[in-house]
């Protein structure tokens, strides 16, 4: 019963419309550009080339594993259980090296092959059992930290630990290893995630189909689409990036804390989530999650060197959250 | 008693004039007929009346006094009552009728009052229904009700607040026979209470079975209003259309040639049984059923979305695998769903993207990257060939309406060029105009020798368009017709488990 033509959604006076629509599309990407004035203000060092290349190193990891979540958002899913399968690489990589002294590769895929397997779990039994995905990936982050704790037997694996029984762990990390939690490559392995994913969800069909799952699913099914192989796709990519992450992690820390992968997963939601609206995307896309983690990662950088105190720096990440948020719904809504 | 009227009501959004000076005018006790194809402007004249709109120019009275309604919380002070449609958006689903009949009241009238007293309220909500003569307990919940009860629900709603007008917003569209007959009866009983109703309905039949005036709309502009005794169902398309509708549906298919779909002794978990038909290349074969016949729960199955537990299906003689839609569609089945906003077409999404979301294979390049060019030029040919009324293959198709959104459903199936099209109510919600053109791409399908099942309620549809049809009761076929040896009635008879 609408009406033929459509009636465009600018109904309100026009111009104030415009302007909204404007800082909804570019509106993080302003917020940055402001942030890095008002510190380099503050600052001046803020804007050497030193500092630039510590913030995009430190936002690596977390744009990793948003990555991930990215993937699983695009088929309307939500994988709760990045930050523990991250913790779970973290400590499997590791113990590789330092406990039974294998090489880089086994090292690797010891840790992706147990991320697979999670992520083989998890799609199972959302898309068998049909557990909604934000309950069972709860429930499998708390497997999955209580595996990693159970494993590590609740210690920090590092070189030249004391083992239980008395003696000193004898294997090292290998030097190819170290490499990869080092710049340049750490940030190379950030990019080619971002290019890869970004490319995957917009220009090959296999992306297109993940969007028109997460637009309306049932209506995919009726078209033909393998609804459940592109789901069940969608929950293994999560968590091999949250494992990449992981491994990443373990690189750059050389040693596997318990639950070192945890705060991961808050911090890549919001990534995640401030990317929906970057250049008016409307839906998860990887560009827009690498802008989000940019933006938190140049606040958490900006508020070090401009010594705010690091346990309220969870206070102003919240608010950035909830305003980039804030600027997605009110749009939704309209 | 009382009259309300509604003159010189213009209302402009950017780049559409979409009411220009309609007047419309409503008596209590009296039930006057809103028509109009779709984008007419019915919606957004009653959208007026209702508040939802604030920036109209012109004016509403009741009884000569001018009344100012700029939200809807005027209208309802007026007495001013809509029931849409979609009935779900407005029901709490895990509240009980009572409390879903009394919301306002629980809600605006508590004043101070912390506790809801459960009796009271029950015997209110029950006195309600029974004054109205409607069959369900007030303390049922309303997620077990059926869409008809639901839609009583809101009419007493609408009744137990003071209510002098109330506008029904196409009520008959997803209602069976019989429902619908209480649903009139309803609204006798309203009309005798001194309610003016205002019935905006597609079914042109029912229009003259149940109300006093008509008023018809096209392109935003009122065109006609009269008495109902003074018009007939083929003035009022004339008016509808600007022009005399000659042949609403298109010459069928003489030549069929060998038999494509074969369905032998299917069944599925619950509606199915034992079901068998046969339809030949260049066929337009019937599915004829009430609602709740079982229509829907065969396309499913066929199209796998439903689980089989017996029989066969067999395309050209080879039997098919039907475990979900995917396979469906890679054997040469397409399926146009009922629902659809719910499962044919993605309102969130371009035009283009709907249009290619069956078929995206074709528009890729290796790896599966997309072919964005190809997929253009495709979707502005089907837009061209289907008559999509949109201001480009890149719009979202949310803004676009019922007739354009129903086309882009089945346009999507033409790219994909199945073997088998199988429509479920295709002209559900659909106008006069926009019905003409699915019919004549319908027809034109099995031209090119497809074969086409065609399910629906509407049985002057069925006689119209098909070669032969089944009617369908309680998941079975129980006869099967030559269409031009059968009539409307005889449809009726079997379709009611006559036999």
């Amino acid at each position: 019963m609408e009406l033929s033509k459509p009636i465009p959604a600018k109904a309100a006076p026009k111009k104030r419309f415009e302007l909204f629509e404007f800082f909804y599309k570019y509106g993080t990407i302003l917020t940055i550009l402001v942030l890095i004035g008002v510190f380099t203000a503050a600052h001046p060092s803020f804007l050497q080339g030193q500092n630039l290349m510590n913030i995009l190193r430190s936002i690596s990891i977390v744009t990793i594993i948003a990555i991930g979540i990215t993937i699983s958002l695009s088929v309307n899913g939500f994988d709760l259980s990045v930050g523990s399968v991250a913790s779970l690489s973290n400590a499997i990589v590791i113990s590789m090296f330092v406990w039974f002294s294998q090489n880089t590769v086994v090292a690797i895929f010891s840790a992706l092959a147990a991320a697979l397997i999670v992520g083989i779990i998890n799609s199972v039994l959302i898309v068998k059992v049909k557990i909604p995905d934000m309950l069972l990936t709860l429930a499998t982050m708390f497997i999955i930290q209580g595996i990693a704790l159970t494993y590590t037997k609740g210690a920090t694996i590092s070189q030249n630990m004391v083992m239980p029984d008395g003696r000193f762990a004898t294997g090292k990390i290998s030097e190819a290893f170290q490499k990869i939690g080092q710049v340049p490559w750490i940030i190379l392995i950030m990019a080619l995630a971002v290019v890869l994913v970004h490319v995957l969800l917009n220009y090959t069909k296999h992306g297109r189909y993940m969007y028109v799952i997460g637009g309306n699913e049932e209506a995919a099914r009726l078209s033909g689409i393998p609804v459940n192989k592109y789901k069940v796709a969608a929950y293994l990519l999560s968590a091999l990036f949250a494992s990449i992450g992981g491994i990443v992690l373990a690189s750059r820390v050389m040693t596997a804390e318990i639950n070192a992968g945890t705060p991961y997963l808050m911090d890549g939601v919001a990534a995640a989530f401030i990317g929906f609206s970057v250049f008016g995307a409307g839906k998860p896309n990887a560009f827009g999650t690498l802008v989000g983690a940019i933006l938190i990662g140049i606040l958490q950088n900006g508020l070090v060197m401009m010594s705010v105190p690091y346990y309220s720096m969870d206070i102003v990440k919240g608010a950035v959250l909830a305003f980039a948020l804030a600027l997605t719904y009110y749009k939704l809504k309209k | 008693m009382a009259l309300l009227k509604m003159k010189n009501i213009s209302i402009e959004f950017p780049g559409v004039k979409a009411l220009n000076e309609v007047d419309f005018t409503s008596e209590t006790g009296r039930v006057h007929a809103l028509i109009g194809a779709n984008g007419a402007g019915k919606s957004t004249l009653m959208k007026v009346l209702t508040g939802a709109y604030t920036h109209y120019t012109g004016s509403v009275q009741i009884d000569g006094k001018s009344v100012d309604i700029s939200s809807p919380k005027d209208a309802l002070n007026e007495g001013i009552q809509i029931v849409h449609q979609e009935v779900d958006t407005v029901l709490v689903p895990y509240l009980t009728v009572g409390e879903n009949i009394l919301l306002h009241g629980l809600v605006n009238e508590m004043g101070k009052k912390q506790l809801v007293r459960w009796k009271t309220l029950h015997q209110k909500a029950s006195q309600l229904l029974k004054d109205m003569n409607i069959q369900v307990s007030s303390k049922k919940l309303v997620s077990e009700l059926t869409l008809a009860q639901k839609q009583m629900v809101l009419i007493a709603r609408a009744v137990s607040a003071q209510c002098r007008f109330l506008i029904l917003d196409e009520p008959t569209a997803p209602l069976s026979h019989a429902e619908t007959r209480e649903l009139f009866r309803i609204v006798r009983e309203l009309k005798a209470k001194d309610v003016g109703i205002i019935f905006i309905s597609h079914r042109l039949p029912e229009i003259f079975d149940i109300c006093d005036d008509i008023t018809v709309m096209r392109n935003g502009e009122k065109v006609a209003e009269e008495e109902i005794a003074q018009s007939s169902i083929n003035r009022v398309i004339e008016q509808m259309l600007g022009k005399a509708l000659d042949e609403q549906f298109p010459a069928v298919n003489g030549e069929t040639g060998e038999t494509l779909l074969e369905v032998k002794g299917l069944s599925d978990r619950e509606k199915i049984k034992n079901l068998s038909l046969t339809v030949r290349a260049g066929e337009i074969v019937g599915i004829a059923g009430l609602v709740g016949a079982g229509k829907t729960e065969l396309c499913k199955t066929l199209f796998g979305s439903t689980a089989i537990t017996a029989g066969d299906v067999l395309l050209k003689g080879k039997k098919l695998k039907l475990k979900s839609p995917y396979h469906a569609v890679r054997q040469g089945l397409a399926l146009v769903p009922e629902e659809r906003r719910k499962e044919g077409i993605l309102v969130e999404e371009t035009v283009a993207a709907n249009l290619s979301a069956a078929s995206l294979a074709q528009f890729t390049k290796a790896f599966s990257f997309l072919n964005r060019r190809a997929e253009k030029r495709k979707s502005l040919e089907i837009i061209q060939t289907l008559g999509i009324n949109t201001p480009s293959e890149k719009s979202k198709v949310q803004h676009l309406s019922g007739g354009n959104q129903q086309k882009i459903a089945i346009g999507k199936w033409l790219l994909a060029d199945a073997e088998v099209y199988i429509f479920d109510e295709p002209t559900k919600g659909v106008d006069v105009g926009a019905k003409r053109d699915i019919f004549e791409l319908i027809s034109a399908l099995a031209k090119r020798g497809k074969a086409v099942l065609y399910a629906s309620s509407e049985f002057p549809e069925i006689l119209g368009i098909t070669n032969r049809v089944y009617v369908m009761y309680d998941g079975r076929t129980v006869k099967e017709l030559e269409t031009v040896k059968t009539t409307e009635e005889e449809l009726l008879f079997y379709s009611t488990g006559g036999r």
